[in-house]
């Protein structure tokens, strides 16, 4: 559904995207994991005919995205990260005008059956203006949706909404993405795990790996972090999990909490328990950290023989830009 | 032509939403009719003195400078600044389906007020005897229509390319200003014998109407003026939203 081969954005002298490559098959759905500034904006953008690629080829449901750019459009569903919506129309006519805009047949049905799908019924006659954060979140949803796209492509789609709401937004790109291709960025690696069958991890305009999320955790989480929680005086925790075998970096934090890591391959936990038990010790909570974002990142961008030269680019960049800046 | 169609739709019934169109009417109306009702004082007070069409005509035409920045302003600019424009280039509709279709909301608008204002030809036609002369009606509405369809276009020009209303606004107002007023007495400074007098004269954007079209002569000459400068203004606008997309 989606093929991209040597994708390269430039902006001015600055390179957004680096000769990246991936593609996407139909029901999968695909999460693009990054920090700021990574260049998933970027490439999602190409992806959905608004803007050309500096070189490269970009294909939608069998159509290039320059030279057949109308064709990819209509395919397509796009919610942009900042969900820019109409705040002077209410959701109904909102929805109608995208609706008419795509040539859907019998639009006001089908804006309504899409309100209905994101519970939104409720709100149809309310201005756009006097929506929550969450809500305004939907109506993009729905936007994108609308002309039923084989392609779903969302940016970042449950940044600034409250647990609940993530919650079923995620559910609702997990039934989406049954018939449709879905590509998504995200920069929370337990939303990529939870929603994605397959990431790309993307950094400095490239892709540094792809993978399925366990895959992608298992293969960077050598040593496994593990938290703990102690409910009486907590005084002596720290030497007896240092004397421990297999434990090693023993930190020790706020109101009897512990942080250890273990030496890859084993797992000392009956062992910690048993020994903090026996010494009298009220062990209220035990479970392992997952690795962080920050964790993986670092770790894929340590292992990347490339990141000097980022290094050099970068400070070639600063140099290039800010004679532009003080002119400006 | 579907596109241009749902897009200017959506444009014309949106200033009916907000306070625009009213207060454009009404600031239209309110001049017009004080105009109208000196016009009818004087005549009735000075033997031989019959007022024409041109009492609305003349003003309509400075009005249409003062009020289109208003109707202008908001077109593209706003979709800039609500980051929707990044909606309406990922829709299947082409550049130039885009901007025809924000000029013709704005045109629909500009229509149905002038629309409005020909009660007052109306009213005069009752007054004089033996009624006004339907040419100037014709040429003076013809040619209001057509300056506000080049003012509109390059309203909308100006708009694609700013994300900030208030200065879209104000450089609309300055290079309307520029155009009906100070073009021609710039050339006429100049004199008739400098060579860019002649181009400067052509410019000038209220000879074109106040000259001809409101005295009841259509001059083709005019007529292409005006067509020209809204078909270029249209395709650099096309141009603008597209430079847009590269960067």
């Amino acid at each position: 559904m989606i093929r991209v081969e040597g994708l390269t954005k430039d902006y001015g002298p600055r390179r957004a995207i680096d000769n990246i490559s991936f593609d996407a098959k139909k029901g999968e759905i695909l999460g693009f994991l990054g920090p700021n500034g990574a260049g998933k904006t970027t490439t999602m953008r190409i992806l959905c005919g608004y803007m050309p690629p500096t070189s490269g080829v970009a294909q939608v449901a069998g159509f290039d995205v320059v030279d057949q750019s109308l064709e990819v459009r209509k395919r397509v569903g796009y919610m942009p990260e900042s969900v820019p919506l109409y705040p002077d129309m209410t959701v109904f006519d909102y929805l109608k005008y995208m609706a008419d805009l795509r040539r859907v047949p019998e639009a006001e049905d089908r804006v309504e059956d899409v309100l209905e799908m994101l519970h939104l019924e409720e709100r149809i006659d309310s201005f756009i203006s006097s929506l929550s954060k969450g809500m305004r979140q939907r109506v993009g949803l729905a936007q994108a949706l609308l002309h039923d796209p084989e392609v779903l492509i969302l940016d970042e789609p449950t940044i600034g909404l409250d647990p609940a709401q993530i919650k079923e937004v995620r559910n609702i790109i997990q039934e989406i993405g049954r018939e449709r291709t879905v590509m998504l960025s995200t920069h929370i690696l337990s939303e990529a795990q939870q929603v994605c069958d397959r990431v790309l991890i993307i950094n400095k305009g490239r892709i540094i790996a792809e993978d399925a999320p366990e895959q992608l955790q298992a293969r960077v989480t050598g040593a496994k972090m593990v938290s703990l929680k102690i409910g009486n005086d907590p005084d002596g925790v720290e030497s007896i999990l240092s004397d421990l075998p297999n434990v090693t970096n023993v930190k020790k934090g706020k109101e009897g909490s512990f942080e250890f890591e273990t030496i890859p391959g084993t797992d000392p936990r009956p062992d910690v328990v048993r020994r903090l038990v026996h010494a009298g010790y009220d062990l209220l909570d035990m479970h392992a950290v997952g690795a962080s974002l920050e964790d993986i990142f670092l770790q894929l961008t340590r292992d990347e023989p490339t990141v000097p030269e980022y290094a050099e680019i970068d400070i070639l960049e600063e140099d290039d830009v800010n004679p532009d800046e003080s002119s400006e | 032509m579907m596109n241009i169609w749902t897009i200017s739709k959506r444009e014309y019934n949106l200033y009916f939403a907000s306070p625009i169109a009213y207060m454009i009417a009404f600031v239209i109306l309110l001049t017009l009719g004080i105009f109208f009702f000196l016009n009818m004082q004087v005549a009735a007070a000075q033997q031989g003195y019959v007022p024409g069409v041109e009492t609305t005509l003349i003003p309509m035409g400075t009005l249409l400078v003062l009020v289109i920045p208003a109707i202008t302003t908001k077109l593209l600019a706003e979709e800039c600044r609500l980051g929707t424009i990044e909606l309406l280039l990922t829709a299947p509709v082409r550049d130039w389906e885009l901007v025809v279709g924000k000029w013709l909301g704005g045109f629909f608008l500009l229509v149905t007020v002038i629309a409005l204002t020909l009660v007052y030809p109306l009213m005069l036609n009752q007054f004089v005897d033996p009624g006004i002369d339907q040419g100037p009606l014709l040429s003076g509405y013809l040619g209001i229509l057509l300056v506000g369809a080049s003012l509109i276009a390059i309203g909308v020009f100006i708009s694609s390319l700013f994300s900030n209303q208030i200065a879209a606004f104000i450089t609309t107002m300055g290079v309307f200003i520029f155009l009906w007023w100070i073009i021609g007495p710039i050339s006429q400074v100049l004199g008739p014998t400098s060579s860019s007098s002649e181009l400067l004269s052509f410019l000038d954007y209220s000879t074109h109407y106040f000259n001809t079209l409101v005295r009841g002569v259509i001059d083709l000459k005019d007529v292409v003026f005006y067509v020209s400068v809204t078909a270029l203004f249209l395709f650099l606008s096309t141009m603008s939203v597209e430079i847009r997309r590269w960067s």
